[in-house]
């Protein structure tokens, strides 16, 4: 096995080679954070478990793989019945689609997008909206602090942009499907922006696939903008195979009176890593983070959270839940930062999880950081098994065992699921879960390749 | 509390904030500053021990220069001059004491004064007493009661030259040499501390107590104190410390190690009172201790109680690793924090055998500008059956400008484990004190009554003499941060 610095060596070579590739096609203010970006990579490294934050997941395995690296747009062949697929059917959306971390050049022309609405590639973004792009790129993920993040800003070069001007309601959702479709084992950097204006609205999904059975490394950044009494949902969907690699950090600010919605939920995946950062950067915002994750085989899942509680008068909450079983492996760290003279904040956050064999491992780290004193704080973790007294009672009602386990475990999670806003979706998701935790799919039901996964 | 009483605390503590901050004029025997093989060889033979201490000390500090200073913690604080400090200092006695007539008066007065039952007169307190002075034993009292039922009660330079068996057996079994940066530091110059025996079957008559004081300016104290409870037997064990007010701080970094074997009790309470540091902040304790038991045998018990309200900075985490099957451990403990003091404090259980239980409760009160962390590990092996985890954090907000932090963490690898963690932080309810303004206590008097009413859950687990002493001692640490 490689060590940590052979790896970060060969990032440092790979930038140093590929610079004007890198360079070539993005916008200056892009290559401005590239560079900065750099020399925090080059300080910071990939994290290891020495780094407090990623204590429980070794990066070290997922980075030790010869991976290929695009540095530019490759057309990549996509059936399109494949995709259907995998889209959520009885769901109206608006659908776009990226390849590897790119925006799909075919992409059709969202024809029922509200005028002013903007959806488009990173690079083109850049280019066409600087005024936009420029005000917004850069300014809300920290490459300072956490490797992964610095060096997906040193290798970006496309990714989805979203702009949603002022006072506009998107009513559709707009699905984001992210195929990662290769005939190597590839390392896919996507950086994403999404901008909603005042008294904008708008609903995201994103849906992770794999399409091929080679070995991926997803590395994306997300910055989202939620200006003045913006209403935001963004549900992620993460399905994937267990050879993949998923790091997903996303950056969320809210200005005063805005309400954020996310929720995130992994269903397969090999290694899953959420970085989830929100700051309430004005008075009178409401926060609400949810995720889910069901691990089997030899899976691992992390999500770490943070919500900033900069500003007094905000409200956030927070849960998780887990069902482990097999040899999966699960951490949660959730930290509620409130910092001085944010008074009259409430924030609650909890994370349950149910422990399905003795081979599984859950790691919770529920954190409270409060430097106010007016403030209504509380966190909660449980770790335990089903409630033999509810198995009981099912069983005593003719049920048999099986499936009332079924049952309770599909009750567990839907109190997730219940916290999303979007009904078709809500039922979709509660079919997958329910399948899921079947055993039905084994892996990515829409996995069009038949991987021995 | 009495109003007169109350008048008195308050009375006391306008006059000075920290009562024991006194010095006492002794003649001490010092080394000089510095750390280096030397020291701990001049430490070791001044203490004339045998061999294999001096070959653990080498070793631990060989290791311990390997070794960096650990930076997780939530805590602000200076480097740490390590050259710096004087690693030995002891009340000069020129010969081995046959009786209370021999200690130096001056030495018995500073006990007196700190309240310590040191002189047999006080035979009705009924606690005995081993009392700590900068690094030395100067006094362990009760000892024939205690060896008459074959308790070993005595300093742990005593317990080196005549029980070196047990002192190989047991020294950092618990806590190993290389266990962590303090601990190993520790291990290379400690210098004195208690020692205690329980042996089989034997319950202890009386509660056992170690008074530690830091009196020289300049010294780091470094004491170690080992409790081993054969089965089937029970000890309560008490722990107090104090320090003169100085402008600097002064490093304390100590070792406990607590072996319990089947079916026996150990209840070790620890009420720390270093000197906090004035109301810049200036000066004050760093206390680095690093705490820990082991249930070895069935259903041994071990149960924690502390009451933290001094020292500039404290660091510690009293451990305990549930090795027996049915063994159980319960954390209580309120820590005050006021002014610019800093606390990073909380526990780990480990849970190793089958049905073991823990319990956590921990009260953090913060005020003033202060910061008070919870840090906490629940973890259960992959091989451990039907363990059981409570565990609850409460903080409490006294002022706008003081912090509580909570991180805990849950390891789990058993799908039998039950598992909770519950915390919650807040102020004190303006209705609550609405409430007893009403009934004609002033907002001062209610905030005392609150806080004393919120941590009693922790206080009520202490032994009597001490659960009076630290309800003082909550009153004293929160004077002047209300209001």
């Amino acid at each position: 096995m490689a060590d940590i610095n052979t790896i970060n060596k060969d990032f440092a070579d790979l930038f140093n080679q590929g610079k004007q590739l890198l360079m070539e096609g993005s916008s200056e203010i892009m290559n401005e954070n590239r560079s900065k970006a750099f020399q925090d990579f080059e300080r910071l490294g990939v994290p290891t478990r020495a780094n407090e934050n990623y204590k429980y997941t070794n990066l070290i395995p997922a980075f030790d793989h010869p991976y290929n690296v695009n540095l530019r747009y490759l057309k990549v062949d996509v059936d399109l019945n494949e995709i259907f697929q995998c889209d959520v059917p009885e769901l109206d959306t608006n659908m776009v689609l990226l390849t590897n971390g790119w925006f799909y050049g075919n992409n059709k022309q969202l024809l029922e997008l509200p005028k002013g609405v903007i959806v488009c590639g990173v690079q083109e973004a850049a280019q066409k909206y600087p005024e936009i792009f420029n005000a917004h790129y850069g300014k809300y993920a920290k490459p300072g602090e956490d490797g992964i993040v610095a060096l997906n800003t040193a290798l970006a070069k496309d990714g989805l942009f979203i702009y949603v001007p002022k006072g506009v309601v998107v009513e559709k959702p707009i699905q984001v499907v992210n195929l990662l479709r290769s005939d190597r084992d590839l390392l896919a950097t996507q950086r994403n922006l999404f901008v909603i204006e005042e008294n904008a609205q708008a609903k995201i999904i994103v849906c992770d696939h794999t399409l091929t059975h080679h070995k991926y490394l997803s590395n994306s950044v997300t910055e989202i903008n939620v200006a003045e009494n913006a209403v935001f949902d963004l549900y992620t969907l993460q399905n994937q195979h267990l050879n993949s690699v998923i790091l997903n950090s996303t950056f969320i600010r809210q200005d005063a009176h805005s309400n954020v919605l996310t929720n995130t939920i992994s269903l397969y995946g090999g290694t899953i890593r959420n970085n989830h950062h929100v700051l309430l950067d004005a008075e009178y915002c409401e926060n609400n983070t949810y995720g889910m994750y069901l691990m089997d085989h030899k899976q691992h899942v992390d999500n770490f959270t943070c919500i900033d509680h900069a500003k007094p008068n905000c409200v956030s909450n927070e849960h998780f839940k887990g069902v482990m079983d097999d040899e999966a492996s699960g951490a949660f760290s959730g930290r509620i930062n409130v910092r001085r003279d944010a008074q009259k904040t409430e924030a609650y956050q909890s994370n349950n999880n149910l422990l399905l064999s003795n081979e599984a491992l859950i790691n919770t780290k529920p954190q409270l950081v409060i430097d106010a004193d007016d403030v209504k704080c509380s966190h909660g973790a449980t770790v335990g098994q089903m409630d033999e007294d509810a198995l009981f009672y099912l069983r005593a009602r003719g049920i048999d065992e099986k499936e009332a386990r079924q049952m309770l475990m599909f009750a567990f999670a839907h109190e997730i699921i219940e916290k999303i806003r979007v009904e078709a979706l809500k039922e979709r998701i509660d079919e997958l879960v329910d399948k899921r935790l079947r055993g039905e799919i084994s892996k990515c039901n829409t996995c069009a390749v038949a991987c021995n996964h | 509390m009495a109003k007169k009483e109350q008048d008195k605390i308050l009375d006391e503590v306008t006059k000075s904030d920290y009562k024991y901050g006194f010095v006492t004029d002794i003649e001490t025997d010092i080394i000089g500053k510095g750390l280096n093989e030397d020291v701990i060889r001049l430490i070791s033979s001044k203490k004339k021990e045998p061999e294999f201490m001096l070959e653990f000390r080498l070793k631990a500090y060989r290791h311990w220069q390997t070794m960096t200073m650990p930076k997780w913690a939530h805590l602000k604080m200076p480097e740490i001059d390590y050259q710096d400090i004087i690693y030995y200092a002891a009340p000069k006695q020129e010969a081995k004491l046959e009786s209370l007539d021999d200690v130096d008066p001056e030495l018995l007065e500073t006990f007196n004064k700190l309240g310590i039952p040191l002189d047999e007169q006080k035979h009705l307190a009924g606690v005995a007493v081993d009392a700590v002075m900068d690094s030395s034993s100067v006094k362990t009292t009760f000892k024939e009661v205690l060896a008459e039922r074959g308790i070993i009660f005595c300093s742990f330079s005593e317990a080196v030259q005549e029980h070196p068996d047990l002192i190989q057996e047991y020294l950092a079994s618990v806590v190993p040499m290389h266990d962590n940066y303090f601990a190993a530091l520790n291990s290379a110059v400690f210098s004195d501390g208690s020692f205690v025996y329980i042996p089989k079957g034997v319950r202890c008559p009386m509660e056992l107590s170690t008074y530690f004081r830091i009196n020289a300016a300049n010294t780091g104290q470094f004491e170690r104190t080992l409790i081993i409870a054969e089965e089937e037997s029970f000890v309560s064990y008490l722990e107090g410390c104090t320090a003169p007010m100085r402008d600097e701080n002064q490093l304390h970094a100590a070792i406990v190690e607590i072996v319990v074997k089947g079916n026996a009790e150990v209840k070790y309470s620890t009420v720390q009172n270093w000197y906090p540091g004035n109301k810049e902040g200036k000066g004050g304790i760093f206390n680095f201790v690093t705490k820990r038991g082991i249930c070895e045998g069935e259903n041994a018990k071990l149960m924690w109680a502390q009451v933290e309200t001094g020292s500039a900075i404290t660091w510690k985490y009293p451990s305990t690793i549930l090795k027996g099957d049915g063994s159980s451990s319960e954390f209580y403990s309120v820590a005050v924090t006021n002014n610019y003091q800093q606390a990073d404090t909380g526990t780990k259980m480990i849970h190793i055998g089958n049905n073991t239980k823990s319990t956590i409760i921990s009260k953090g009160i913060s005020a003033g500008k202060s910061d008070n962390s919870y840090r906490g590990l629940v973890k259960v092996t992959k091989n451990c059956e039907g363990a059981r985890n409570f565990s609850q954090c409460d903080s409490l907000l006294l002022g706008d400008k003081c912090g509580a932090h909570t991180f805990p963490y849950l390891e789990i690898g058993n799908k039998t484990a039950r598992v909770e963690h519950e915390a919650t932080t807040s102020k004190i309810g303006e209705d609550q004190i609405f409430y007893c303004n009403q009934r004609g206590i002033s907002t001062e008097d209610a905030i005392g009554l609150i806080v004393n009413g919120y941590a009693k859950e922790v206080i009520n687990k202490m032994p009597m003499e001490f659960a009076v002493e630290a309800q003082k001692l909550l009153q004293i640490s929160l004077e002047g941060s209300v209001g």
